[in-house]
């Protein structure tokens, strides 16, 4: 069953870049998809999309039943509560615990402490970082801070998680360790879209791989490699 | 319980930021507090110049002196219909000679002398009407038909004097409310930068937040109150500075401010409650008003 499909979309910023151009794309329920490309190849315009960070000019984006490019701002939540994002720069908020950071995904939904406390200490477990609840994001590595960010993304059970990058930052070793973390969550259902630029874990990987170049899919592999498309 | 939950959560979000930002918080309650301190003298100012306006007013009357031929038994009657037939008259009131010439006796003994010398028809004064009116603005068109009336001889009220009074009080009353609608309109858009200024340092968070998926409406409450608790905590000094320095005031200069022909100032209370709810609302309304054009901003995509 198809969880996104993008069809016909097309963006243009302000400045007259042509971001994306005629891209038709489906990812279906349960799929690990790499979305790779130089800079200024348009991954970044396009996963910004799928959480409507950016509106498309032309075409449809469909998201678990939600017209995103129809969305209107004040309606954008209920889109966000079925996602998760991650960030190659985190997003953290400084001044609170690990705890915190992660239990406020949940608060905004207004469940009671308990109920709260149980996921949160769940999902911190899934991501290694039980035993460091009550530190700030400061007192973290990056590998650290990166994993209490994942945890905070799929705290509410998201049937998508977009990650931007999430290794961007992060030595090649600590890399692995996250795509591990984020190979478990895919196999427990949770539909993943990825952009990266790390060429290691494409094809340590071996998932399904979507090229952009100028704006344009140029290829779509089930089982990609890097070698192969650049 | 899940709202109880979230208004819970609204109220102690808000407060923990006015705490954590306190430096901003400061300034946007400063901002508030100097507003409200000159809105609160402009209030006194208004109040008090209203309140002689009317005392004033309210003791004006226009004296109407009879010619000698004017007989208080058979024209007294028909010269009070005439004169109730104008429309802004309020209260008429007859003064024979006779009453006159008793008033002058008791100044002192000299004129006592004088009037004791006058027999009931040779007393040298006239019969008059004092008359009061309702629209004192009006007071120079009433006087002037007053004068064009039968047996009417001269008519006496303290133009110029009235006339000059009346503007410059009522000059300062415009100037007032006018000082605080400008202000307030100031203030609110100094608010709105330096909660803007706040805000802007939270931008991570409100990103956060709607990433997460909380709706708009979710994440503007705790701002608003945030707004509320500023102006609240900004309107403190005024309302205590107005209080105790009102009724201080009253109490040391009370009625010997002015002439007695202006009226004592107005009693502190209730004024000052008034005054304090009027400054609180003033306060919390910029506050959120403040709050809610800054975190708009952030709102948009």
């Amino acid at each position: 069953m198809d969880l996104i499909r993008m069809t016909d979309v097309q963006k243009t910023y302000k400045t007259g870049t042509v971001a994306l151009y005629d891209v038709d794309l489906t990812i279906s329920k349960g799929e690990f998809v790499f979305i790779i490309g130089a800079s200024g190849s348009g991954k970044s315009t396009l996963i910004k999309m799928l959480y409507r960070e950016e509106k498309p000019d032309k075409g449809s984006i469909m998201i678990g039943g939600i017209n995103v490019a129809k969305l209107k701002d004040r309606k954008v939540y209920i889109l966000r509560r079925k996602i998760g994002v991650v960030f190659q720069d985190f997003k953290l908020l400084p001044r609170m615990t690990v705890y915190e950071n992660v239990a406020f995904a949940m608060e905004v939904f207004s469940y009671d402490k308990k109920k709260i406390h149980n996921r949160v200490m769940e999902v911190l477990e899934l991501v290694g970082l039980k035993g460091k609840v009550r530190q700030y994001p400061n007192q973290l590595s990056g590998g650290e801070q990166q994993r209490v960010v994942i945890a905070r993304a799929i705290v509410n059970n998201p049937k998508l998680l977009i990650c931007d990058e999430p290794t961007g930052n992060l030595d090649p070793d600590t890399s692995m360790g996250i795509m591990k973390v984020l190979e478990d969550i895919n196999k427990m259902g949770t539909t993943i879209v990825m952009t990266t630029h790390n060429r290691d874990i494409v094809n340590k990987m071996k998932k399904r791989v979507v090229v952009l170049n100028e704006g344009k899919i140029v290829q779509d592999y089930e089982r990609g490699k890097y070698y192969e498309v650049l | 319980m899940k709202f109880f939950r979230s208004i819970n959560r609204y109220f102690r979000d808000a407060l923990r930021s006015v705490i954590r930002n306190f430096s901003l918080s400061l300034a946007s309650i400063s901002c508030i507090t100097i507003t409200l301190v000159v809105v609160a003298l402009s209030i006194v100012l208004s109040v008090n110049v209203d309140a002689m306006t009317k005392h004033v007013s309210s003791n004006i009357s226009i004296v109407a002196f009879l010619k000698e031929e004017f007989n208080a038994t058979n024209d007294k009657e028909s010269f009070e219909t005439e004169l109730r037939k104008l429309d802004n008259i309020n209260e008429i009131k007859f003064k024979s000679k006779k009453e006159y010439a008793e008033e002058t006796k008791e100044i002192d003994d000299r004129f006592s002398l004088i009037v004791d010398s006058w027999t009931d028809e040779s007393i040298p004064l006239l019969d008059s009407y004092e008359i009061t009116v309702k629209d004192i603005e009006l007071i120079d068109d009433t006087a002037s038909k007053i004068k064009g009336m039968n047996f009417v001889y001269t008519i006496n009220y303290g133009e110029d004097y009235i006339d000059s009074v009346i503007k410059i009080f009522d000059v300062i009353e415009k100037v007032c409310i006018g000082g605080v609608i400008a202000l307030i309109l100031v203030t609110a858009f100094l608010i709105s930068n330096t909660i803007k200024l706040a805000i802007f340092s939270r931008k991570t968070e409100i990103e956060i937040m709607r990433l997460v998926g909380a709706s708009n409406i979710s994440i503007k409450i705790p701002f608003l109150i945030e707004g509320s608790f500023i102006g609240i905590l900004g309107s403190i000094i005024p309302i205590v500075l107005m209080a105790y320095g009102y009724n201080t005031f009253f109490n040391y200069f009370g009625n010997n401010l002015f002439p007695a022909s202006f009226g004592s100032l107005v009693s502190p209370y209730p004024f000052i409650f008034y005054g304090a709810g009027i400054l609180l609302i003033i306060g919390l309304l910029v506050g959120m008003f403040g709050s809610s054009t800054a975190v708009k901003k952030y709102l948009k995509i």
